[in-house]
C-alpha cells in the first residue's frame, strides 16, 4: 500500500446521491423509525455512550459555564455586525493569497465550486465531511457536472457508500451498527476502488483499517480538495478544521487546490476567540478534551499545503434567521451535535425522521427557519418539525453556546399558529377556542367539567379508560392507543372545596 | 402571610384529590390557605401549542386573581414554570397600550409563584412535614421541575424525612417521560415509546411508588403502566406528604427495614 | 490512472486560475439583506466576559498533568533529560521497530542520529509516495498543552510542513518544558495565527462506529511523546 495502486475508480457509473426531499411530516416517519428495533437498539447504545463521556469532561472544567457564556456572546457579537466581519474576513483572507467568492444560495454556491474544480481540468474531488456542502447538497450538483466527489470522514463514507442518508450532525452513520457497516464495506469498496480487505470482520479497528486502505489512494492522487469550516477569524483571515481521523488534514494538505464552503455563521471575530471553542467544541461533541486534529490555516503557504485557496461564504436563507430577534439564537451554533445526543426524541427516533440534513433540536430550529417559516409558506414536513419536541429543556441545558432551543421552538409554533398553518389546523384551533371559551371565566369551567364527570359513567371502568376506537375518539383515541386514561372523577376540586368549605365542613 | 393554591385547571378537573392533599398537608403546617375562585388555568397549553394570544388573555386574569397574595403554591412544576419563566416572555408581545401594566402585574406577580417542595423547603422551611408512608418509592424528576424550575432536590429532601418510605433510586431519572402535553397526541408513538421506556426504568428500580411534582406527566406514566399491568402505582408528590399512615390498597414495606430507619 | 497521478513535488503544470466569477453583486445583495436583517431588531451590544480560566491553576504539576492526559489518549509518554535522552529515544524506536526517521529540515533533531536509526531529512522536499513509504516521522512542537494533552506543530523549522507528520504510519514529537503551558487559552496567545497549525492530541482515532472512540484511522496510528524536561 505505499504506492498508489490502479484500483478502479468506479466500475459503474454513480447513480445520484439520496436527499431529503419529499420526505414525509415528522410524526410520519417517526412511526416507521420507531417500528425499526435495530435501529432503536444502534441509537440507544450510541447516545448513552456519548452522554456519559460528555459528562464528565464537562463535569472536569471548573468555568464550564463561564465558557459557555463567553461562547455566546462573542456569536452574538459576530451576528449584530456579521456584514462589517464579513468584509473583514473578506480582506484578511485575500491579503494572505486566498480568493473569497459570495454565494447567496445553494446552487450559486454549486456553480462556484463547480467551475473551480473545472478549471483545474480534474473529474473527482475528495471532501471533507461538511454541514455546509450536504445542505447546498454539492455533491449532486459535482455529479451532474460529471466530478466525482469522494467523501473521506468515516461515517460520511458510510453513507455515501450504502447510498444512505445522514441521520447526526457529526456521526452521520449513526443508525448503524458495526455489523451494518461491515455489510457496506464489504458490497459497495470494490465499486469504487480498492476493495474491503477478504475476510473483513466487524471489529471497529478492523472497519477503521478498512477505511484507512480505501481511501489512501484516493488522497495520495486528488489535485483537489472540499472542505468545510468550523472557525474563521474575521481579524487573521484564519480558517479552521476540527476533526477525529486525519481525513481532514490529508484534504487540506496534500491537494494543490482547496475550496473551502463556509456558512456566514461561523466567524468569530479576534483569533483569541478560538480560546473558548476549541474548549467548548471537542468536550460537547465527541467528548474528548480535545478532538485528535485541529488544522488551522491562514491564506496560502509556500511550500506547505495547497497553492490556491477558495473560500466560499454561504448565506442560503441564513439572512433570513438573522431577521428572527429571537429565532436568531440559532446561528450561534456550532454543530456539535451536544442537543441531538442528549434529546430523549432523536434517541427513539433518530435523524431521518426530522428530513434534513440538520436532525434533532437543532434541525427542528434551524431547518423551518433556513427554509423561510417566517417569511413564507412552508409545507407539511417543514411545519411538523417545531412539534417534534417535548420541550424537555435537555438540548438547552447541553448547548454550548446556550441556544434556548424550547424557546425557539415555542415561538416557531406561534408563528405557525397565527399564519394558519400548524398541523392539524382547524380542528386543533376548534378545540383550543373552546378550552379558551371554558377558561376564560371559572363557571364555565365548572361547567365543563360536570360534563367530563359526567362521561366516566360512559367510558370509564375501575377509574380507568382503556382502548377507546381511534376513530370515535379523536384526541382520546390517539392517547389511549398506547396507554390508559383515567376516569374523571365524580367531583371537581372545585366543587369539593365550595361544598365543603375546604374541608372543614367534611361530613 | 396571605397564601393561595393554584390548583391548576387540569389537577382541578382531572385530579382533585391532590389539591384536597396540599390543604390538608398545609393545616397540619399551620397554615390556611385561600382558593381564590376566580382561577382557571396558567395558560401553558395555549403556549406552548403556539396560541400566545390566548395564553396572554389567560395570563392577565392569572396575575389579577393571583395579585392580593403574599404566596402562591401549586403542585405541578409545569405551571409553576410557565408562569415564572414564560409570563415574561407573553409581556414582549403585548399590545402597547397595556403591556406596561401587564409588565407590572407579572413582576409582582410571578416570583411569588411556588411549586410545592419550594414552597415547603425554601418558604415555609420544613424538611419534615409529619408524614407518614411505609411504603417502596422512586422520584421522577419532571422535566419542567428538573429544568426550567430548578427545583433540585427539595422533593427528595421532604421524602427523605417521611417516616416508613424507602427510597430507591430511579434509574435514567432526568429522562423526559414522553408526556410534553400535545406531543403525546401529535407525536403519540414516540411519546408511547418514551413513556414505555419510563415504565421500564420505573419497574428495574423495584419501587411500589412512582411520585412526582406533575399530574400530566404522571397521568402518561401511570397510563402506560396501567396498560402494562405492571402493577406500580403513581402518586403526587403532595398525596404522599399529606400520608400519616399506610396507603390501604399497598401491601407496606416489610417490618425488619422499617425498624431499622 | 495516468491523468490523475500527480506527485507534490513534481506538479509545474501551468492551472488556469479560475478568476473569482462576476459575483460583486452577489456580494452586495448579500451584505444588504443582512444589513436589512439587522436594521430593527439590532441586538443588544455583546460585551464578552471572559472571567474563564486563561491561565493554569496554581500548584499544577504540568509535565506530570500532561504525561497523564497525553498517555489518556493511548499515545506513549516517555519522559527524559539531558543525561538519558538518546538511551530513552532509542528504546521507543527500538519498540516502534522504526530504522529509518524523516526529520525536517531544522538541525535540532539531529542527535536522533546517535540512537543508531537513520534520518532522512525533508529538504529537498520528499514526494507524497516516499513520505507515504516512510516507516516514520520525528518532530519537535511550537507549542504543548497540560490539560488536553495536545500538541501543536506551526510549521517551524523542527516541525516541518504539515504533510511531514501525517503520511508515515509513526509519529515521534519531542516536547522541551519550556514549550509546555496549562491551558488552551495560554496556548493561543502563543502562537502565530500567520502559520499553518496542526493541533495534535493523540494518535488519529474515530469515534464514528457506535460513537465509540477507537484509535488509528487515516493519521499516524502510533504518537508517542518523548518529554525532554
Ligand atoms: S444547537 Fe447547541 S448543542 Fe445543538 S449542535 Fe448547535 S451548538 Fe451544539
Amino acid at each position: 500500500m505505499t504506492s498508489v495502486q490502479p484500483y478502479p475508480r468506479a466500475v459503474e457509473p454513480r447513480p445520484p446521491e439520496p436527499t431529503f426531499l419529499g420526505m414525509p411530516p415528522f410524526p410520519e416517519a417517526a412511526r416507521t423509525a420507531l417500528s425499526d428495533a435495530q435501529l432503536r437498539a444502534n441509537l440507544r447504545k450510541a447516545t448513552h455512550t456519548i452522554r456519559a463521556r460528555r459528562q464528565a469532561v464537562v463535569d472536569e472544567l471548573p468555568d464550564w459555564e463561564r465558557l459557555r457564556a463567553a461562547g455566546a456572546a462573542i456569536k452574538d457579537d459576530v451576528l449584530a455586525h456579521l456584514p462589517r466581519y464579513l468584509e473583514q474576513l473578506e480582506a484578511s483572507v485575500t491579503a494572505a493569497g486566498g480568493t473569497v467568492h459570495w454565494a447567496r444560495d445553494a446552487d450559486e454556491a454549486n456553480a462556484i465550486v463547480v467551475d473551480i474544480v473545472r478549471a483545474h481540468g480534474v473529474d473527482e474531488v475528495v471532501k471533507i465531511k461538511s454541514m455546509a456542502t450536504q445542505e447546498i447538497d454539492l455533491n449532486n450538483a459535482l455529479g451532474r457536472a460529471g466530478i466525482a466527489a469522494w467523501e473521506t470522514d468515516l461515517a460520511e463514507m458510510i453513507v455515501q457508500l450504502g447510498h444512505d442518508l445522514p441521520s447526526h450532525l457529526l456521526v452521520p452513520a449513526i443508525h448503524k451498527n458495526r455489523r451494518e457497516i461491515r455489510d457496506v464495506f464489504v458490497a459497495e469498496m470494490g465499486r469504487v476502488g480498492r476493495p474491503a480487505p477478504a475476510g473483513l470482520t466487524e471489529r471497529p479497528a478492523d472497519l477503521a483499517e478498512a477505511a484507512r486502505l480505501h481511501l489512501r489512494e484516493k488522497f495520495l492522487s486528488a489535485k483537489v480538495a472540499i472542505s468545510g469550516g468550523n472557525f474563521a477569524v474575521a481579524e487573521t483571515g484564519t480558517v479552521c478544521v476540527v476533526e477525529s481521523e486525519g481525513n481532514g488534514r490529508m484534504c487540506l494538505t496534500l491537494p494543490d487546490v482547496l475550496v473551502t464552503v463556509l456558512g456566514i455563521e461561523k466567524l468569530v471575530p479576534r483569533w483569541e476567540d478560538l480560546e473558548v471553542f476549541l474548549q467548548l467544541l471537542p468536550r460537547s461533541s465527541t467528548g474528548e478534551r480535545m478532538n485528535p486534529y485541529t488544522s488551522m490555516w491562514t491564506g496560502v503557504t509556500d511550500g506547505d499545503g495547497p497553492r490556491h485557496f477558495h473560500l466560499v461564504l454561504l448565506d442560503n436563507g441564513r439572512s433570513d434567521v438573522l431577521a428572527d430577534p429571537v429565532g436568531r439564537q440559532a446561528l450561534r451554533c456550532i454543530r456539535c451535535s451536544a442537543c441531538l445526543n442528549v434529546c430523549p426524541v432523536y434517541e427513539r427516533v433518530g435523524g431521518h425522521a426530522y428530513g434534513s440534513v440538520y436532525p434533532g433540536p437543532i434541525g427542528a430550529i434551524l431547518t423551518p427557519q433556513l427554509r423561510g417559516l417566517n417569511q413564507h409558506d412552508v409545507d407539511a414536513q417543514t411545519a411538523s418539525l417545531p412539534y417534534a419536541s417535548t420541550l424537555c429543556g435537555a438540548c438547552f441545558e447541553a448547548c454550548p453556546v446556550l441556544i434556548d432551543i424550547p424557546q425557539i421552538l415555542t415561538r416557531q409554533r406561534a408563528q405557525l399558529t397565527d399564519l394558519g398553518r400548524g398541523p392539524a389546523h382547524h380542528a386543533e384551533k376548534a378545540a383550543m377556542r373552546a378550552v379558551d371559551w371554558a377558561f376564560g371565566q371559572p363557571w364555565r369551567l365548572g361547567l365543563a367539567q360536570h360534563a367530563a364527570s359526567f362521561s366516566r359513567h360512559v367510558v370509564g371502568r375501575k377509574g380507568r379508560i382503556g382502548k377507546v376506537p381511534r376513530l370515535l375518539g379523536g384526541p382520546l383515541g390517539r392517547w389511549t392507543a398506547a396507554r390508559d386514561a383515567p376516569a374523571p372523577p365524580s367531583e371537581s376540586f372545585r366543587s369539593w372545596h365550595k361544598r365543603t368549605a375546604g374541608g372543614l365542613e367534611e361530613p | 402571610m396571605r397564601i393561595a393554591l393554584f390548583i391548576t385547571c387540569f389537577n382541578d378537573t382531572m385530579f382533585p384529590e391532590t389539591g384536597k392533599s396540599v390543604v390538608r398537608l398545609l393545616r397540619r403546617l399551620g397554615h390556611e390557605v385561600d382558593f381564590p375562585y376566580a382561577q382557571t388555568c396558567c395558560g401553558q397549553m395555549h403556549f406552548n401549542t403556539g396560541y400566545r394570544n390566548e395564553a396572554r388573555g389567560i395570563a392577565r386574569s392569572f396575575v389579577e386573581t393571583f395579585a392580593p397574595y403574599d404566596a402562591v403554591v401549586t403542585p405541578s412544576g409545569s405551571c409553576a414554570a410557565m408562569v415564572r419563566e414564560q409570563y415574561p416572555v407573553l409581556v414582549g408581545g403585548a399590545a402597547p397600550a397595556t403591556a406596561a401594566g401587564f409588565a407590572e402585574a407579572v413582576g409582582a406577580v410571578a416570583p411569588r409563584v411556588y411549586e410545592l417542595s419550594e414552597f415547603l423547603v425554601d418558604v415555609l422551611r420544613v424538611r419534615d412535614v409529619g408524614a407518614s408512608f411505609p411504603h417502596t418509592v422512586a422520584y421522577h424528576p419532571t422535566c419542567h421541575s428538573l429544568r426550567s424550575l430548578g427545583v433540585g432536590d427539595r422533593p427528595l429532601r421532604l421524602l427523605r424525612a417521611v417516616r416508613g418510605l424507602r427510597l430507591v433510586a430511579l434509574p435514567r431519572a432526568d429522562e423526559c417521560c414522553g408526556f410534553g402535553g400535545t406531543f403525546a397526541v401529535k407525536n403519540a408513538e414516540t411519546s408511547a415509546a418514551m413513556g414505555r421506556d419510563k415504565a421500564a426504568a420505573v419497574l428495574e428500580s423495584g419501587a411500589q411508588v412512582l411520585c412526582a411534582g406533575d399530574n400530566s406527566c404522571l397521568m402518561h406514566i401511570g397510563g402506560v403502566m396501567s396498560r402494562q399491568h405492571a402493577g406500580v402505582r403513581v402518586m403526587h408528590l403532595a398525596d404522599i406528604l399529606a400520608s400519616t399512615g399506610p396507603h390501604p390498597e399497598l401491601d407496606t414495606f416489610p417490618s425488619g427495614d422499617l425498624a431499622a430507619r | 490512472m495516468s491523468k490523475l497521478t500527480w506527485r507534490r513535488g513534481g506538479h509545474t503544470a501551468p492551472v488556469a486560475k479560475p478568476e473569482p466569477v462576476e459575483r460583486g453583486a452577489s456580494k452586495a445583495e448579500m451584505l444588504g439583506r443582512l444589513r436589512d436583517a439587522l436594521a430593527d431588531n439590532r441586538p443588544p451590544r455583546a460585551e464578552v466576559d471572559r472571567s474563564y480560566r486563561r491561565e493554569r491553576d496554581a500548584g499544577t504539576d504540568l509535565v506530570g498533568r500532561f504525561a497523564e492526559r497525553v498517555a489518556d489518549y493511548r499515545a506513549r509518554v516517555l519522559r527524559a533529560d539531558s543525561s538519558d535522552l538518546v538511551e530513552t529515544a532509542a528504546a521507543l524506536l527500538r519498540e516502534a521497530g522504526v530504522r529509518r526517521l524523516v526529520v525536517p529540515p531544522g538541525e535540532r533533531l539531529a542527535w536522533l542520529a546517535a540512537t543508531g536509526v537513520e534520518l532522512v531529512y525533508d529538504d529537498p522536499p520528499l514526494t507524497v509516495t516516499q513520505l507515504d513509504a516512510a516507516e516514520g516521522v520525528a518532530t519537535e512542537c511550537a507549542v504543548a498543552v497540560a490539560e488536553t494533552g495536545t500538541i501543536v506543530l506551526d510549521g517551524g523549522p523542527d516541525q516541518g510542513r504539515r504533510a511531514l507528520s501525517l503520511l508515515p504510519d509513526y509519529h515521534l514529537c519531542v516536547v522541551r518544558a519550556e514549550q509546555l503551558v496549562g491551558t488552551v487559552p495560554e496556548a493561543v496567545a502563543r502562537l502565530d495565527p500567520y502559520r499553518p497549525q496542526t493541533w495534535i492530541s493523540g494518535p488519529s482515532a474515530t469515534s464514528d462506529i457506535e460513537l465509540d472512540r477507537v484509535e488509528g484511522v487515516h493519521g499516524p496510528r502510533r504518537l508517542h511523546v518523548l518529554l525532554l524536561a
